[in-house]
């Protein structure tokens, strides 16, 4: 973890965008996107999540890569889990399953 | 032991002796975290794949399910979530400063909050236990089956999206009252002091827990709430 | 050369301080991995009980010996046990405890307190898993299958799967430590390609540990959950799918069988070059197998799930990864060869079991390669082949590696040399018994004899007798070590630091260590199994 201070200015703006982002997102979940509301919903969640991490959680300013390979690994696992897992269930119906 | 005559580097208490410098002692708590928080995300994982198959094969139960959540109660509960991850940034800011009641300050809002968000959801459990809609014998989707004739539900299929509900939230809340147990000890030994710019290692772990709790609940909000909430024809 | 005199004044890590608070409240990495040695010496006898029980059962045809139930009951807790209380925990354990900080130059690990909760958690498991026996026990099989265990079963599933949890808990806290301890706490000069390759190999291991078992930790609650507050989500009357539990099964538990070998692999990488007196061939290759092996490992789990009801173009796709799963283990079995040719070999008790472990794992790492051919794994699948092809890796290769590895370091560990003419005796046992035991269950799987049955066709009696009456021979091999292994401790000759001349820091400090390990900080300028630099030990230790 970096010595550096942050300012607490920056917070506070990451701290207004994280509370803008949950409206829109509660407020785009009524608009009709068809299968587009799933995609921009992750999108915006996973735009939050980034947030938090690189600046609440100072990952931004660390100066250990390592920091960085354990989360994209746990992530990069997570979706080795989902993706797999669906090599099953989305082929189950073409033909014999 | 390090018995060289070159001057041993000046530390406190807190410096463990297996360790060379504080600055190792610190990265390695650091690192041991973030593995630890690797881990939670393998564990809450499982969940997310569960939840990706069932949506996938039942979203029509889904969709209806989350409906029948309050879209408003659950904003409000992941901006408490989001306030707290501020506090708890700007606390470890103070550590960093030496602002020792700042801290303590910071640490009490951030339980607060936590109270908050907990607080919430025992709501929201109790108003799905009005609504019959907690998995189990005493189970029954009628309700949603009448209130959105549009959607085609299976009863017995919607029982997987509330147990899906349950296991989720009932987990992420008990990480909720875990890190409010964390913060307590924290608050405390801030309090007394312990904590300063030399060493303030448990105020900044614990922080990345809590943060990793809210990123949980960033992405449950939508996965729960939000399935589908266009308007129906 | 140490004499009984200067050791008895000198303080190391057993000596510094006496009483059983010392030892429960111990935060000493070395101590710890001794407690860790009784736990799970006692649970290893547990399961072997389970094993002896299921193999009388099976020496006649009839079920006669115990009823079905308690039957499923009998392999169910010798596979638990056996998996999650003593192969898991095993190698990294005791030996990766005892050694991890050693070899690096450490002190210590990162987090001393850590290790010892970790402990705990296992006793408390173990506590956990005891009584769930003693009540009764579970009757799922070690793979709780669903719906079985979440609808049907009577027996103690909820226990015993709170116990499994727990004991994953403890796992992951101890691959936790060891990642952090080898990226933040290596001694000056030794660089990730001077490591020792039994660090590499705790490495993967740990990196397995923390990915895998949260996976278990959630679906195990799951089915409690589903059990005790009856939400449904693998229950088929409510749309849930019994796959999707061995799917989120087996993607922990196939990975779980590469933490039950890769360290075993990785003592046989430390015990073959110094009994040959020749560094590892292919020192990267063998680190950067050990790596593929827990990243590859987890792309292959339901190979577990071919016959279940998977698709079957989900199912080419598994059987493919899991042909090139087996690629990094062949390098290592082929390097291990390359540094025995043209070695000066050394036949020591745990050279014996390096050899062994090399022949027994290459033969059930080949019959995991039948089992991965979809044609052939429709004929054999949940017969007694299974059974074998597992047992080679997981008795003949990790069990004999850590046997072989507690031969290597007990000199380090206890400072007393065992009797090696009984070592070597006793590995003799162990491989004819084991080979009796398992062999015969290869034939009797392609057979047909199914696995899991309390019963079978007259026709297979033969080989089950065999079969038993290996297992016993096999149990003697057991009690063997045990027996000496603790006479050592009182009548074993004093060993010195480097009884068998071997590389490594471990060796440069005395037997047994000092509690900090080394008097000061080394500072390392050479290379890895520099066996070039190492003279051959003067008497190789090997007393009569």
């Amino acid at each position: 973890m970096s010595e550096h201070i942050m300012s607490s200015k920056l917070y506070y703006g990451i701290w207004i965008t994280l509370m803008i982002l949950t409206v829109v997102t509660a407020r785009v979940a009524f608009i009709d996107l068809g299968p587009f509301n799933t995609v921009v919903a992750l999108v915006i969640a996973t735009c939050k999540a980034l947030l938090v991490i690189l600046f609440f959680m100072h990952v931004k300013y660390a100066s250990e890569k390592l920091t960085k390979m354990v989360i994209i690994s746990s992530i990069f696992w997570l979706l080795i889990l989902l993706f797999l897992s669906l090599t099953d269930y989305s082929t189950r119906a073409l033909g014999h399953g | 032991m390090s018995d060289s005559p070159i001057a041993v580097e000046e530390h406190g208490p807190e410096l463990r002796h297996h360790f060379e410098t504080v600055e190792q002692q610190r990265n390695a708590a650091s690192l041991g975290m973030w593995l630890f928080l690797g881990t939670e995300i393998m564990f809450f994982g499982g969940m997310f794949c569960a939840y990706l198959i069932y949506r996938m094969n039942y979203f029509n139960e889904f969709a209806a399910g989350s409906r029948s959540l309050d879209v408003w109660l659950g904003t409000i509960n992941t901006m408490v979530l989001i306030c707290s991850s501020l506090t708890v940034a700007l606390g470890v800011r103070a550590a960093q400063m030496g602002k020792r009641t700042l801290l303590v300050i910071l640490l009490l809002t951030t339980i607060i909050f936590g109270f908050a968000f907990l607080g919430i959801k025992g709501i929201e459990w109790y108003d799905k236990y009005k609504e019959h809609h907690i998995p189990g014998t005493s189970f029954s989707a009628d309700d949603l089956v009448r209130d959105y004739p549009q959607i085609h539900i299976d009863q017995s299929h919607e029982q997987l999206y509330f147990s899906l509900y349950f296991a989720m939230t009932g987990l992420h809340a008990l990480h909720m009252v875990i890190g409010v147990g964390i913060f307590a000890f924290l608050t405390f030994h801030a309090w007394k002091g312990r904590y300063t710019p030399n060493y303030y290692t448990p105020v900044e772990i614990g922080g990345l827990y809590w943060h990793f709790v809210d990123i949980v609940w960033i992405y449950l909000f939508p996965l729960l709430y939000l399935i589908d909430r266009r308007p129906l024809g | 050369m140490a004499t009984a005199a200067i050791t008895a004044e000198r303080e190391h890590y057993l000596n510094k301080d006496y009483g059983i608070r010392s030892w429960l409240l111990t935060t000493d990495h070395k101590r710890i991995a001794l407690l860790y040695l009784a736990s799970i010496t006692f649970f290893f006898f547990i399961g072997g009980f389970f094993a002896l029980l299921i193999r009388l059962e099976l020496l006649t045809p009839a079920g006669d010996l115990v009823q079905a139930d308690t039957y499923n009951k009998l392999f169910t807790m010798h596979g638990m046990v056996m998996v999650f209380f003593f192969l898991i925990p095993s190698i990294p354990a005791v030996l990766g405890n005892f050694l991890v900080p050693m070899m690096i130059g450490a002190k210590d690990l990162a987090f001393p307190r850590i290790n010892l909760l970790s402990w705990y958690l296992y006793i408390i498991a173990g506590i956990m898993m005891l009584h769930c026996i003693v009540t009764g026990g579970a009757d799922t099989g070690w793979t709780f299958y669903t719906p079985f265990s979440t609808a049907f079963s009577n027996t103690k599933v909820v226990e015993a799967g709170l116990a499994i949890f727990v004991a994953g808990f403890s796992s992951i806290l101890t691959g936790l430590n060891f990642v952090v301890t080898i990226h933040r706490m290596r001694a000056p000069g030794m660089t990730w390609s001077r490591l020792p390759l039994f660090i590499w190999a705790h490495y993967a291991t740990s990196i397995i540990q923390l990915l895998g078992t949260p996976v278990l930790a959630i679906t195990l609650v799951l089915v409690v959950f589903e059990r005790v507050f009856h939400l449904g989500i693998f229950d088929p009357t409510r749309g849930g799918d019994p796959l999707l539990f061995q799917h989120l099964f087996w993607f922990y538990s196939h990975p779980a069988v590469y933490i039950m070998i890769l360290p075993s692999m990785g003592v046989v990488t430390e015990i073959i070059p110094c009994f040959s007196r020749k560094r590892i061939f292919g020192y990267h290759a063998v680190a950067l197998s050990s790596i593929a092996i827990a990243v590859f490992g987890f792309l292959v789990w339901a190979h577990h799930m071919f016959v279940a009801g998977i698709s079957l173009y989900s199912a080419l796709i598994f059987s493919i990864l899991s042909y090139l799963v087996a690629i990094p283990s062949a390098i290592k079995v082929f390097n291990w060869t390359a540094t025995l040719y043209k070695g000066s070999i050394t036949f020591s008790t745990p050279m014996l079991y390096a050899f062994g472990f090399i022949g027994l794992f290459t033969m059930g790492g080949l019959t995991g390669l039948f089992l991965a051919a979809l044609g052939i794994d429709v004929h054999v699948t949940d017969t007694y082949f299974v059974v074998a092809h597992f047992h080679y890796i997981m008795v003949g290769g990790a069990v004999m590696g850590y046997l072989g590895g507690m031969h290597f370091w007990w000199p380090k560990i206890s400072g007393r040399l065992y009797p090696e003419w009984l070592g070597k005796f006793a590995a003799l046992i162990v491989f004819l018994g084991f080979n009796l035991t398992f062999f015969p269950q290869f034939i009797l799987g392609y057979l047909g004899m199914p696995r899991r049955y309390w019963q079978y066709p007259p026709e297979f009696q033969v080989l089950n007798v065999l079969s038993t009456a290996g297992s016993t021979i096999l149990a003697v091999g057991y009690v063997l070590p045990m027996v000496y292994f603790l006479w050592s401790m009182r009548y074993g000759r004093i060993a010195d630091d480097n009884p068998w001349g071997a590389a490594g820091l471990e060796w440069k400090t005395s037997s047994p260590p000092p509690t900090y390990n080394f008097e000061e900080t080394p500072e390392v300028t050479w290379e890895a199994y520099n066996y070039d630099q190492i003279p051959a030990p003067v008497e190789v230790s090997v007393e009569r």
